[in-house]
């Protein structure tokens, strides 16, 4: 199908237009917004360059020193100034093994995200545009699977999953049941809102026209409505985010997430959480703290973007 | 109203059969139960007959309709890690866990209808904002490190409080309990604060947003045109107006309170079912899982059903607009 308006020029180029928006317009009058992202900013940026930016490579046991082990942080009594927030039990840098572990936690956090977004959103586009068994189909198991938390769904997923993986290659593929697990308890919360949108559309003249020229359904779905919903997916899917990361936190400090080989945050807070009786604190409050920062400001950001792209309250 | 009720039981129903085959897939599927029972060196003639025995070569229906009956009476089988029957572990630490969501339910609601009532009067005053904020930044912290959070200040800082474990406890017929001795009591504490932060947070903003609302609504100005005091028409009116919502959102969320004391539980290593369900998954104990599965199921489903149902009965807005809809399409 051809589309006659692209080849229309535009006055300015995509920066003007950025800057010109909207959405640009409330973000730089919102400081608590601006924080937020360059926090979030400052984590990507610290996560996707770990291995570049970290003082120390955390998991190479040739730079470790066990003589190094329990240094408390830099401004504390036995601190020293080039481990800023101290060692743990290895003797590995605090700041470096948070890089590393957010780096995992941001991953796990994207796919799984992703893969709730691309299943939610197809059944509930599907559901919108179809109609009758597939969308009562649909529909009842979103609802049923609605009236159960999230996390008690990831947790059920992850723990069966994991044994139906050999002994030998849980470690390995621990990951992958993770971002399964959390990916498939939060589709339910897309497919609503995708479906909504997709059946206020479909009754649209675009739609009719469309359909009357003989275009294949899944086209209509995937080229006409699928973007005219993605404004409050993308809300959805910040918040979303937030949510994973909290999730697999949580799963991988319970002991059933990415092992300590290659740690995310929650790993790195259960693994601290037992030095924390003989006074090692920063073992585990640095991580905890971290995964905190991050996820209220992804939480703020989520809440920002539900405001700006909701006209009705410009 | 009947036809109503009876199209949730069947739903209840529906589900709690798909939860049931669910479970009855991963106890005979995953790994061979033979295998967890008798090891893996006895002779192919002795596992045949354990499996004739245990019914293992019964049509796939005839399996599934005995696990239900089984499940029905609370049989679920021998854990494989403890060696012990399940019913008999799920009994014995059901009553931690039913104490702790029942003190983390008690403290949120006595905590968030007053915080909550009084954010939604005072709107503009300075403590309303700060309690507002603590709220949010409650929303982001996930439950276990709350729980990190309160053992370091009150366990291993101060020393006040003991961080694990549920003190003595006294047993009552089945029912074993914390709260008839200090060192329960005191045992409770950070469980129980650590649990009920989300919900208290939840009840803050649902009674306070549903305060600003009835406070605008005519019959609050009418009462004060009659001069009633302000207590009369903040609580004799207006909260009462407000728990409908509060009572369904609080009743529904004791299913959520089930399912996040599984992390408190593993955190304050709390003997309840939660904990007992996390080690089960460490060590594959099929059994424990399989019943746990189903015993959660139960809970929702019946809290579901008792909310949906109660809520019926409850507003009387509602029957009168289903009536209207009857009405308007017959």
């Amino acid at each position: 199908m051809t589309n006659s308006t692209s080849g229309h020029k535009r006055p300015h180029g995509l920066l003007y237009r950025i800057y010109d928006s909207d959405i640009f317009y409330s973000f730089i009058q919102s400081p608590v917004t601006m924080l937020s992202a360059l926090v979030t900013a400052v984590f990507f940026i610290a996560a996707g360059f770990a291995p570049w930016l970290a003082p120390f490579d955390s998991f190479d046991p040739g730079t470790l020193d066990l003589m190094d082990a329990f240094t408390p942080p830099a401004w504390e009594e036995d601190g020293v100034p080039h481990f800023i927030l101290g060692t743990d039990d290895q003797g590995r840098d605090i700041l470096s093994t948070i890089m590393y572990g957010s780096r995992v936690s941001l991953i796990v956090g994207f796919t799984a995200v992703t893969f709730s977004v691309v299943l939610g959103v197809g059944l509930g586009l599907m559901a919108g545009y179809l109609g009758g068994w597939v969308e009562a189909i649909v529909m009842r198991l979103a609802d049923v699977q609605l009236t159960i938390p999230a996390i008690l769904v990831a947790l059920m997923i992850d723990g069966v999953a994991r044994i139906m993986v050999p002994f030998h290659l849980r470690d390995q593929m621990a990951i992958y049941v993770l971002i399964l697990a959390i990916g498939i308890s939060d589709w339910p919360r897309y497919a609503r809102v995708t479906r909504g949108a997709a059946m206020v559309e479909k009754n649209k003249e675009y739609v009719s026209a469309a359909r009357v020229i003989g275009v294949h359904p899944v086209i209509i779905m995937l080229r006409h409505i699928l973007p005219n919903v993605m404004g409050p997916v993308l809300v959805l899917g910040t918040i979303g985010l937030a949510l994973a990361i909290i999730t697999e936190a949580t799963l991988s400090f319970l002991g059933i997430g990415v092992p300590p080989t290659t740690p995310s945050l929650g790993t790195l807070i259960r693994v601290g959480n037992n030095f924390l009786f003989s006074g090692e604190y920063w073992i585990t409050l640095f991580p905890s703290g971290a995964l905190v920062i991050l996820v209220l400001a992804v939480n703020l950001l989520g809440d920002w973007l539900r405001d700006a792209l909701n006209p009705k309250l410009r | 109203m009947i036809s109503y009720v009876i199209q949730r039981v069947l739903q209840a129903i529906a589900v709690m059969l798909a939860v049931a085959l669910v479970s009855f897939m991963l106890f005979n599927f995953v790994g061979d139960p033979i295998d967890n029972m008798i090891g893996q060196d006895a002779s192919i003639d002795d596992r045949e007959a354990m499996r004739e025995a245990l019914g293992l070569n019964d049509p796939f229906i005839v399996q599934f309709t005995r696990f239900v009956g089984r499940a029905m009476q609370g049989e679920f089988g021998i854990s494989y890690r403890i060696q012990r029957p399940v019913s008999d572990l799920i009994k014995e630490r059901m009553p931690a866990t039913l104490e702790l969501v029942a003190a983390s339910a008690v403290l949120a609601l006595l905590l968030g209808i007053p915080l909550g009532v009084y954010t939604g009067i005072n709107r503009y005053s300075w403590i309303s904002r700060v309690i507002l904020t603590i709220s949010l930044v409650g929303v982001s912290l996930p439950t276990f490190v709350i729980g990190i959070l309160l053992i370091y200040l009150f366990a291993v800082t101060w020393g006040v409080l003991p961080s694990f474990g549920r003190g003595e406890t006294v047993q009552l017929g089945v029912w074993s309990t914390g709260f008839l001795t200090t060192s329960g009591w005191k045992a409770i504490i950070l469980p129980s604060v650590t649990l009920c932060l989300f919900q208290l947070t939840l009840i803050l903003r649902l009674v306070r947003s549903e305060m600003l609302e009835v406070m605008r609504t005519d019959y609050i100005k009418f009462a004060r045109a009659r001069g009633l005091s302000e207590r009369t028409i903040n609580f004799g009116h207006a909260l009462k107006n407000t728990l409908v919502p509060v009572i369904t959102i609080a009743g529904l969320n004791i299913g959520s309170l089930i399912a996040f004391s599984i992390i408190t539980e593993t955190v304050f290593q709390w003997p309840g079912m939660g904990f007992l369900f996390i080690q089960a998954v460490g060590f594959a104990d099929i059994p424990v899982m399989a019943a746990y599965l189903v015993l959660v199921a139960v809970f929702f489903v019946a809290i579901n059903l008792i909310v949906d149902i109660l809520y019926f009965v409850v507003d009387p807005r509602l029957r009168a607009d289903k009536a209207v809809a009857a009405g308007n399409d017959g």
